[in-house]
C-alpha cells in the first residue's frame, strides 16, 4: 500500500487497468481432486494466481506435545514457491507466510468439526505456484474445497475475497498493480450465507464509510465465489444420467458375458 | 505450549460475562490502567515501558545506517520485531519467534507503516546508497493478555521519544525523529456473543475471536486484524470501529501526556 499518486489505476471510463468494473472479480476457476496422493486436493486459478491446496488427515499429530486432548488441530501451511514472483523469493517460511498460515488455520478451524478427532491434526498445504495479489484469499478459498474433497466433516466451506481502495475509489479484488500502488486492502473470509467473518485484515487507510462500502462488495463476492467452490465439488462428484447409463451398459455387458 | 484454564474458572468467567461483568470488576469496554514510562533505556535511541494492567512490555528503538531496498531507493526502513521471552510466561519457550510473536510484530508494524507514522522519505541520507533504518523491538516482560495493544502503544510512545543519532554517523546534530501521525491499536475480544475491550489473560484463554483495529489522528482505519478461530458479525465490526475511534483518541491523549512527562 504505497498510495502512489503517479500511477493511474482507473481510466476516464471508470474501468480498471485490466478492464474490470470497480465491483468486478477476476476470473476464477477451481478444480477439485487433482492430486492422487493427498486425501483431498484442489487447484485454483484466480486472475493470474495459480494455487494448489492438499489436505492430509485427520492423522496423528506430530509433535505430540502439540496434540489437543479434546479436538483436532487444523494446521495450514501457506507457502510461496521461489519462482512464483518476478524476483525469486527465498524458499522457506518468512514472517509474512507464518502470519498468513496462522490466520488461514484459524479461519478454517471455525467450520471443521474438530471435536470429532481428538489428538489428531488436519494438515492443509497451500502452495502458491504463481502469485499476483490476493493469494491469501485464493489460498483460503481453495483450501476449503480441498478440505471438502478430503471428506473432512465440516459445517460449511469458507469463501474469501478482498476489497480495497485505489485512486480514491473502493473496489473489489485488487490486482497486482492495484495492490502495490493502491491505498487500502481488506482481505475477508466468510462463512457463506451466514455472513460470519472468519478472516478479516486490513492495511492502508479507510474511513468507516469506505470500510462499509468495501465490506458489502466483498461479502457479496464471497457468496458468488461460494457457488464456484460448490460447482467444483459437484463436477468432481456428481454422476450424470449419461454416466449412469454407461455404467449400466457395462454391467449388463459383463452379465451377458457370464 | 498452550495455556490451560481450569473448568471452574472458565465457568465462572462465562457466568460473569452473561451478566455483563468481568473477573477484575471492569466494564466490558474499559481498558485496564495504562502506564507508560519513556526513555528509561539508556543505550536505545528511544524507549517505552508500558504497563497495561499486569501486562508489561518494554519497547526499544535502535537506529542505524543501512542500504535501502532496491525498489524504494530514497526511503528509510522500519522493522518491527517482537520477542515473547520465557520470563514473561510459563508458556513461552526460548528460541526464534513463533507464530504468536510474529503476529504481534506484524500487526503493530502494519499500524505504524500504513498509518504513515514515520515519513520514510525523510529518512534518506543518500539516495540508493544510505538510509536510516529504524528497528522497533518489543520485549514482553510479563504476559497478562492483550500484547498487541501494549506493544502497539509502546512502539508508538518509543518512537515519539526517539532521538536520531545523527552525530554518531557524522550527519550533523542529533534531532528528534519527525513523526507524521499517532496510531493507536485497540483490541476487542468476543466471548460467546459478548464483545469486550482489552482482555486479560484469563479472558484471552477462553476468547472465541479477537479483532484489532488501529486508527490514526483523523479517526481513519489504518490496520485491522482478526485473530482466533471464532467469527465476528459484520455489524460487530462496525460497532468496534466506532468504539476504536473513540477509545483510540482518549488513549492517544494519554500517550501524548506520558511522552511529555518523560521530556521534563
Amino acid at each position: 500500500m504505497s498510495g502512489n499518486k503517479d500511477m493511474e489505476l482507473i481510466d476516464e471510463n471508470g474501468k480498471r487497468l485490466d478492464g474490470r468494473d470497480l465491483d468486478e472479480l477476476r476470473d476464477i476457476k477451481i478444480e477439485a481432486g487433482i492430486l492422487k496422493r493427498a486425501d483431498g486436493s484442489a487447484y485454483i486459478e484466480w486472475g493470474k494466481n495459480k494455487i494448489l491446496a492438499a489436505v492430509y488427515g485427520p492423522r496423528e499429530m506430530h509433535p505430540r506435545h502439540a496434540q489437543e486432548p479434546s479436538r483436532a488441530v487444523v494446521r495450514a501451511r501457506y507457502n510461496m514457491a521461489a519462482f512464483s514472483v518476478p524476483d525469486r523469493k527465498r524458499p522457506g517460511p518468512d514472517r509474512r507466510s507464518v502470519e498468513i498460515s496462522k490466520i488461514i488455520s484459524e479461519a478454517l478451524e471455525e467450520v471443521v468439526f474438530v471435536e470429532m478427532f481428538p489428538r489428531a491434526v488436519i494438515d492443509i498445504f497451500i502452495e502458491v505456484l504463481e502469485a499476483s495479489a490476493g493469494t491469501r484469499c485464493a489460498g483460503l478459498t481453495v483450501a476449503s474445497v480441498a478440505l471438502a474433497d478430503a471428506g473432512i466433516p465440516m459445517s460449511n466451506m469458507i469463501s474469501s475475497c478482498a476489497a480495497g481502495k485505489i485512486d480514491g475509489h473502493v473496489v473489489l479484488d485488487l490486482g497486482k498493480n492495484e495492490d502495490n500502488f493502491g491505498e487500502a486492502d481488506v482481505p475477508v473470509g466468510m462463512v457463506p450465507n451466514t455472513n460470519k467473518l472468519t478472516l478479516l485484515q486490513m492495511d492502508g487507510n479507510l474511513t468507516k464509510e469506505e470500510y462499509e462500502e468495501g465490506m458489502e462488495m466483498a461479502m457479496k463476492a464471497c457468496n458468488e465465489i461460494y457457488d464456484i467452490q460448490r460447482d467444483a465439488l459437484k463436477t468432481r462428484y456428481s454422476t450424470t444420467l449419461e454416466d449412469q447409463e454407461e455404467i449400466d451398459e457395462d454391467i449388463s455387458e459383463l452379465q451377458e458375458g457370464e | 505450549m498452550k495455556e490451560i484454564i481450569s473448568t471452574i474458572t472458565k465457568d465462572y468467567l462465562y457466568r460473569l460475562i452473561k451478566e455483563g461483568k468481568r473477573i477484575d470488576g471492569r466494564d466490558l469496554l474499559e481498558h485496564r490502567e495504562l502506564d507508560v514510562v519513556v526513555g528509561s533505556i539508556g543505550p536505545a535511541e528511544g524507549s517505552a515501558r508500558v504497563k497495561l494492567g499486569d501486562t508489561e512490555v518494554v519497547v526499544g528503538i535502535k537506529m542505524d545506517e543501512g542500504e535501502p531496498f532496491p525498489d524504494t531507493p530514497d526511503q528509510g526502513v522500519v522493522i518491527t520485531n517482537a520477542e515473547l521471552i520465557p520470563m514473561a510466561s510459563p508458556q513461552y519457550e526460548s528460541g526464534p519467534p513463533g507464530e504468536d510473536a510474529t503476529e504481534v510484530a506484524r500487526v503493530v508494524d502494519r499500524g505504524i507503516r500504513e498509518g504513515g507514522v514515520v515519513d520514510t522519505s525523510k529518512l534518506c541520507i543518500e539516495s540508493g546508497e544510505k538510509v536510516w533504518m529504524i528497528f522497533i523491538d518489543i520485549h514482553v516482560l510479563n504476559f497478562d493478555g492483550n500484547l498487541i495493544d501494549a506493544g502497539g502503544i509502546g512502539a508508538m510512545a518509543a518512537l515519539m521519544n526517539t532521538i536520531v543519532p545523527a552525530s554518531d554517523f557524522e550527519h550533523g546534530e542529533n534531532y528528534e525523529l519527525p513523526l507524521e501521525n499517532i496510531v493507536i491499536p485497540t483490541t476487542f475480544t468476543k466471548i460467546k456473543d459478548t464483545i469486550m475491550l482489552d482482555s486479560g489473560l484469563e479472558e484471552e484463554k477462553i476468547a472465541d475471536a479477537r479483532l484489532t483495529i488501529s486508527t490514526n489522528e483523523d479517526g481513519d482505519i489504518v490496520a485491522m486484524q482478526k485473530g482466533l478461530s471464532g467469527t465476528f458479525e459484520y455489524e460487530d465490526t462496525l460497532e468496534c470501529i466506532e468504539l476504536s475511534q473513540e477509545i483510540g483518541e482518549s488513549l492517544r491523549q494519554k500517550v501524548i501526556e506520558f511522552v511529555e512527562e518523560g521530556k521534563i
